[in-house]
């Protein structure tokens, strides 16, 4: 005996006692497991869009990302393509990589200028079909909400906006953008018109362009030498981008048009090298060596290696304020399951004073009824995992396929609610066995009080 | 040589800041294969010279020797192997443990002593068959009468075949009949087993059994009678 045995026995003495202790720590591991499960779904998600959006590190010019982000002319790369195909073929690097792919952002200026509006827009210039591999990236396995550019195959003046810019630049109907409210088309432009040399400038442009349809749009920029630089171009779609602050500002555009725009007939440039890398933590290793080969193979140009983390500032606050949340929720039931159980284990020393007197006279050592007690908390921790876990998959299966969407805040569409319990694996795996803890310190007191006890005292006890 | 030996034993209880002297320079001899029955009145000192002489509370002063040890001067850990292979204890409740059956009961102290499963198995059935309760070895103490639970304990102090079984008021809560019957099957067993008995006991019925009585008053021995031999004064 077999403690276990006498354990179990001696739990299963007082059902309704152990059931209610088990109830406790049910119910606590599953509010830990089923808001650990949503906590999880939401920094992976929000880790999942970062990476897709920006890669898990960026090879930009020192600087670029604190002060020059309204400045690509200043912060340019000039010899990218050099640095991309060495990236691209170092023996440490290629096994890690999924997409190395260059990108220029740019500020400026959408106008539809027939219908006399305009507004600033921040604009990508991307690999169309590198962009979109880097869409794909799911190392999580998760709901995506990434959409695909559709630019490929399109000319070089296609252009994909925000559903905000359409609704702002009064392209929804044209657009066919659902579910945007379109202010009425001002009849007269008085006013509202784009200045003379802007207008030029435009007309300059639009003589290479396809003939004028309502999807166009001009783009207004300046160029690396100071000089305004306008574009004329095809918005083939407006996507919602999720975030309305984005959303509102979203411009995505070939490369070369967007080099086009800056550089002119300069060699071009862009502002930054996004890498991807095949899983997150893969991070250290690869920035490691990005920055020895920054040193070694391009030690004149002022560049600097940038993670998602610090690209994307709001991702750290974000997982911060959720783990903060999850932190505090687990303490305060923690604190719960080990008084449930502490108070179970006491009363059952105070029922049980006679028998450890007992146990204690016929041989059994203090260490052996220290051993009974922390057997039985051990027992009730383990069977309270076991069954907290199971019933935490079957409600987190049931949340999951519920359909039970949300918009967060700043968000411009609902997302679904959904937790990840199996697979979060540390999650499960950290909270299964921070109940067992638990249950072994609330258990340590009582056991430890059971095995000091006076073997007279004890067998006196009435 | 006698199984136990104390020489001038003593005891005080710390109550409230005040010291309550429980036995007063003891000097006691305990013979083998004897039942020896301790008596006196009630708050005299016998349970604690049974308690003393059990391992389970220890001495202010003096020596203690019981088969040759000096269990005074053992660990805590020591003396709890000592008392699982050494002595053997019967309570005035059967303080049987209610989640193991009759058979169980009888195991747990050999499970203390490492005793290999096969020869285990044997002794606790040799045992439920000498106590009469084979047909209740799955019984659990509830649903045993007061006499079988004693006779399961009987078993049980008997288990690991100490020299020294110690009996605190072993008929108190049973009926005169069944008393008697106990008395009896310890006396069997004491014979069979070669052991010695000690009691503590107000019951007519075990100081007539008793080979060697001891009278206690106001925490001193006031007479050692060995009925066997001739009557002593305290030694």
């Amino acid at each position: 005996m077999k403690t276990l045995s006498l354990a179990l026995r001696n739990l299963l003495r007082n059902r309704r006692r152990s059931l209610t202790t088990l109830l406790a720590m049910v119910i606590g591991l599953v509010a830990i497991l089923i808001f650990g499960g949503y906590r999880s779904n939401i920094t992976y998600g929000s880790q999942t869009g970062f990476v897709q959006g920006t890669g898990h590190l960026q090879i930009q010019h020192k600087d670029y990302f604190l002060d020059g982000s309204d400045n690509p002319t200043a912060y340019g790369i000039a010899d990218y393509q050099h640095i991309i195909d060495v990236v691209k073929h170092d023996p440490i690097l290629a096994p890690m990589l999924t997409v190395v792919t260059p990108i220029l952002q740019l500020g400026g200026l959408a106008g539809n200028f027939a219908a006399g509006v305009s507004r600033s827009v921040i604009a990508s210039g991307v690999v169309v079909e590198e962009r979109n591999q880097m869409l794909s990236w799911n190392d999580y396995k998760l709901t995506s909400y990434a959409h695909q550019l559709p630019l490929v195959g399109t000319s070089q003046d296609a252009v994909v906006v925000g559903t905000g810019v359409a609704r702002k630049l009064r392209l929804c109907n044209a657009l066919k953008v659902p579910n945007c409210v379109q202010a009425p088309t001002v009849a007269s432009t008085d006013g509202n018109q784009a200045p003379d040399d802007i207008t030029a400038l435009s007309a300059l442009a639009k003589t290479d362009a396809p003939p004028v349809d309502d999807t166009r749009i001009e783009m207004l920029a300046a160029t690396a030498h100071g000089a305004p630089n306008v574009a004329s171009l095809s918005v083939v779609q407006a996507e919602n981008m999720g975030v309305k602050a984005l959303d509102d500002v979203y411009l995505a555009m070939h490369l070369a048009q967007a080099q086009k725009l800056i550089y002119g007939a300069a060699p071009p440039q862009v502002t930054a090298i996004q890498i991807q890398l095949q899983h997150t933590n893969q991070i250290p290793v690869a920035r490691k060596r990005l920055e020895q080969l920054l040193a070694n193979e391009f030690k004149t140009e002022p560049l600097e290696v940038l993670d998602f983390r610090q690209l994307n500032p709001m991702y750290g606050q974000t997982v911060e304020f959720m783990d903060s949340m999850f932190g505090f929720i687990s303490i305060l039931i923690g604190v719960i399951v080990l008084f449930t159980i502490g108070n179970t284990m006491s009363t059952a020393v105070v029922e049980r004073t006679v028998e450890i007197g007992t146990l204690r006279a016929i041989g059994l050592r203090r260490s052996g009824i220290r051993r009974l007690f922390l057997c039985e908390g051990v027992l009730l921790g383990v069977i309270g995992a076991v069954i907290g876990l199971l019933c935490s998959l079957a409600i987190a299966y049931l949340i999951n396929h519920s359909g039970m969407a949300w918009t967060p805040p700043g968000y411009s569409y609902a997302y679904l609610i959904l937790v990840r319990v199996w697979q979060d694996m540390n999650l499960l795996v950290g909270s299964v066995i921070g109940l067992i803890l638990v249950t072994v310190v609330s258990a340590w007191w009582p056991a430890n009080r059971a095995a000091n006890m006076m073997i007279v005292d004890a067998l006196r006890h009435v | 040589m006698y199984p136990v030996v104390l020489k001038q034993v003593g005891k005080t209880y710390h109550l409230d800041s005040v010291d309550v002297p429980a036995l007063i320079d003891i000097n006691l001899e305990i013979r083998s294969n004897c039942f020896t029955v301790i008596s006196g009145p009630s708050g005299s000192g016998k349970t604690t010279l049974l308690n003393l002489i059990g391992c389970i509370d220890r001495a202010n002063q003096g020596e203690i020797l019981i088969a040759g040890k000096e269990v005074q001067k053992m660990s805590n850990d020591a003396l709890s192997d000592f008392r699982a292979r050494h002595l053997g204890f019967i309570f005035q409740n059967f303080n049987l443990l209610p989640v193991l059956n009759a058979y169980e009961n009888i195991e747990y102290p050999l499970l203390l002593t490492q005793m290999p499963a096969a020869e285990r198995k044997q002794r606790v059935l040799a045992l439920l068959d000498a106590v009469g309760l084979s047909d209740r070895a799955q019984n659990r103490p509830g649903q045993l009468s007061g006499g079988q639970r004693q006779r399961v304990a009987i078993a049980r102090a008997l288990a690991t075949e100490p020299k020294l079984v110690l009996a605190d008021e072993p008929t108190a809560n049973l009926d005169s009949h069944t008393g008697a019957a106990i008395i009896a099957l310890m006396r069997k067993m004491q014979r069979e087993h070669h052991v010695s008995f000690v009691f503590s006991s107000h019951d007519p019925q075990v100081q007539a059994e008793a080979d060697d009585a001891i009278f206690i008053r106001d925490g001193r021995i006031t007479s050692v009678e060995r009925r066997s031999e001739n009557v002593e004064a305290a030694v």
